[in-house]
């Protein structure tokens, strides 16, 4: 029980009154800026990031911690009040969570979610805990082209989120990369891309990049298309769920923690994914699937609490190979690395007493959730009525105010510009962001990791290939040809939970028209003859060419 | 809000096949600049700082390639929808350039005249952009968020921001 000492000594470096103080602050800023609508928890931490700034590294990482639990958790009720999730993994949330909220139940939907997620991220942090050190035992003996390979393999993953068009996902991390290359390359010493501008030498600065690509792209692609008309606001009452509400939450709060963690941990995880199948497997096993569809408190319970284990699973990835899963972790990273500290395998050596006080800070995070956010709920709602002309000035502000606080450059507010001008075009043409922003970040570690393999083996490939690396590859090329490999399979080989969840996401947008996060493909699949447009691999494989 | 986006029109088609374009574009000046980069004599390692870069631009001519196939096919990329978002009508790019304005101001007042009076121009005028017709109280707003953050950074947070020709009022 190693890991368990560890973790008392990490509340003792967290429980100290000021980093309390610092983790409660945090907690209420992120559910503060969470909760604004357009804002999504990426978004959130992207956002407020400068004002970790000053702290010394443990308060900061501690800080931090309380802001992505605040931030997760005001996304969830955004999308529960508003319909629209702020994250692909908010979807599913959104879909029986609104219909709660509609029938004069969102203080039930909002409670549910709020002590699901804290359940879930309770019972994944521990998980965490006695999880990641062993991960960091094995990952030591990871060679640096396996993790390559990983990567290219988190890479790939992301560009075929579930029902997006695929080809555009590459386009994204394509851009993602290139703006990764920016700057002095560090084994050589030369400037690539630079083109002789010297605050280019440096490379972006990450918050830059995310905050332009965020929010500055999301408040001018919203400005070009602002809905004038008033939007119509559940008012909140005093959260309290009645016996009946709890004896229905209960065991999908613990299956989603179950669903949730281990697909977090996978490094080619995310969450779209295991939120899809926790409310499947919530519509099959509930005894009034009638409800689903009107509102059944399952389905926001479920959803929610394995989003948030699929949360605190992501980070054995992150914490362990550095590797991100989602747009949040991503974030993560780049704020973890601006702290001077390298995820890897060897953090929880070099790094006990922050690691540790990391993990202990999301405990305390996870219950400060608890204690504010449920007497805090009809604030928070309030906050959604928010003049929006105040709204998208204010992110505007801020983005502007982090940009250039990052490293007092008006350059960098230039730049903002610019990669706001990218975020735009890409929403506008469909590409996915998240590609996009795990490329910037990743691809610098990745081309890292690729020239010391080469290194080792003296410029040889061969080196690029062993066993695990292998497999790792393998996984890589069928999710590539997948729409090809499909055609050789039995029909029964796809896994029937995962039809019905695509399908009923399909259903479910197009009876919203919601296609904020998670953008449906086009009913091609019907005329192709097969169920491609329904089948989870159909909706992972043929984002390719939706014609 | 329909998700039948302003997708499937000719016009979208052909500025779908800029993206394409640009994408293309782009993976070629990676490659160019790469392939220009001099030898380099503190190079460790067999792989040159050339490589990667070049894999990267292959990469988007190869997607620029399929993308254009895609539109050419009638593919269409579906425009992000959201809680404040109509997509039945046309962009409105008077309201984005007087953003990018009230931005682009911001950018470059920020050092002469200091964040206090440059973010409280970028709130303002990005308020007005948008629609705001409260001239008085949006000034107030912002004059109390630039203010406010100013004060909150220098000496809660302790980064600089730049005072400009408020120095010794504040």
């Amino acid at each position: 029980m190693d890991a368990l000492t560890e973790l008392m000594g990490g509340f003792g470096t967290a429980l100290t009154p000021t980093n309390l103080l610092y983790a409660l602050l945090g907690v209420l800023l992120g559910t503060a800026i969470g909760v604004l609508p357009g804002i999504g928890p990426a978004m959130t931490i992207a956002l407020l990031l400068p004002l970790t700034r000053g702290l010394d590294v443990t308060t900061a990482i501690i800080m931090f911690a309380g802001i992505y639990y605040g931030g997760m958790y005001g996304g969830s009720t955004t999308s529960i009040l508003l319909n629209t999730p702020g994250e692909s993994a908010s979807v599913v949330t959104a879909i029986e969570g609104n219909k709660m909220a509609k029938s004069g139940r969102a203080a039930q939907a909002l409670a549910t979610a709020a002590i699901g997620s804290f359940v879930a991220g309770t019972i994944a942090t521990l998980l965490l805990a006695l999880v990641a050190p062993l991960v960091a035992d094995l990952a030591v003996e990871v060679s640096p082209a396996d993790t390559f390979a990983i990567m290219l393999l988190a890479f790939i993953a992301v560009t075929s989120v579930l029902g997006s068009s695929r080809v555009r996902g590459l386009a994204a991390l394509g851009i993602g990369l290139t703006i990764g290359l920016i700057g002095i390359d560090f084994t050589s010493g030369q400037q690539r891309l630079t083109f002789g501008v010297p605050e280019l030498a440096d490379g972006i600065d990450v918050i830059v990049v995310a905050v332009g690509l965020f929010a500055v792209g999301e408040a001018l692609w919203t400005a070009a298309h602002l809905r004038r008309r008033p939007l119509d606001i559940t008012p909140v009452g005093n959260p309290r769920m009645s016996r009946a509400d709890w004896s229905r939450s209960w065991k999908p709060w613990l299956r989603g923690t179950a669903i949730g963690f281990p697909f977090g941990a996978v490094p080619a995880g995310g969450a779209e994914i295991p939120t899809f199948l926790s409310y499947v497997t919530e519509k099959r096993l509930s005894k009034h699937p009638e409800e689903f569809g009107k509102g059944a408190i399952e389905g926001v319970a479920g959803p929610e609490a394995t989003n948030n284990a699929s949360a605190a699973g992501g980070l054995v990835p992150l914490l362990t190979l550095g590797i991100p899963t989602t747009a949040t972790a991503a974030v993560m990273l780049a704020a973890i690395t601006s702290y001077g500290i390298e995820p890897g395998p060897r953090l929880f050596e070099t790094e006990p007493v922050l690691v540790w006080g990391l993990i202990a800070s999301l405990f305390i995070g996870n219950t400060a959730l608890l204690v504010l956010n449920l007497p805090l709920a009809p604030l928070w709602a309030r906050l959604l009525r928010i003049p929006r002309t105040y709204l998208y000035a204010g992110i505007l502000f801020f983005s502007c105010l982090g940009a250039y606080a990052a490293d007092a450059s008006s350059f960098d507010l230039f730049l903002l510009l610019a990669i706001g001008a990218l975020g735009f075009m890409m929403r506008r043409f469909g590409l996915p962001i998240l590609p996009a922003i795990i490329g910037v970040i990743l691809g610098p570690f990745a081309e890292e990791e690729l020239r010391q393999a080469l290194q080792i083996s003296n410029g040889a490939l061969s080196g690029l290939v062993d066993p695990f690396a292998i497999v790792v590859y393998v996984i890589v090329a069928l999710i590539l040809l997948w729409p090809v490999v499909r055609r050789f399979l039995p029909r029964r080989s796809i896994v029937p939970v995962l039809t019905e969840a695509a399908h009923e996401i399909e259903e479910s947008h197009s009876h919203h028209g919601l296609t904020h996060a998670v953008s449906v493909e086009r009913h091609v699949g019907d005329h192709r003859g097969d169920r491609a447009g329904d089948s989870a691999g159909g909706s992972r494989g043929p984002g390719e060419p939706s014609g | 809000m329909s998700s039948a986006a302003p997708g499937g029109t000719q016009e979208q088609g052909r500025s779908e096949l800029g993206v394409a374009l640009f994408l293309g574009a782009l993976g070629i000046l990676v490659i160019v600049q790469a392939l220009l980069l001099p030898e380099s004599r503190i190079a460790r390692g067999p792989v040159g700082p050339g490589a990667v870069p070049i894999a990267v631009g292959s990469l988007l001519v190869v997607v620029a390639g399929f993308l254009a196939v895609d539109v050419w096919r009638g593919g269409r990329g579906e425009p992000e929808g959201g809680e404040d978002i109509e997509l039945t009508g046309r962009s409105d790019w008077k309201t984005v350039a007087m953003l990018a304005a009230a931005f682009i101001a911001n950018a470059l007042l920020i050092e002469p005249l200091g964040w206090p009076i440059s973010g409280a121009i970028l709130f303002w005028g990005s308020a007005y952009a948008l629609g705001s017709r409260h001239y008085v109280r949006d000034a107030v707003i912002a004059l109390v968020l630039s203010v406010g953050s100013w004060y909150l950074f220098v000496l809660g947070l302790g980064t600089s921001l730049p005072v400009g020709i408020l120095k010794g009022i504040l």
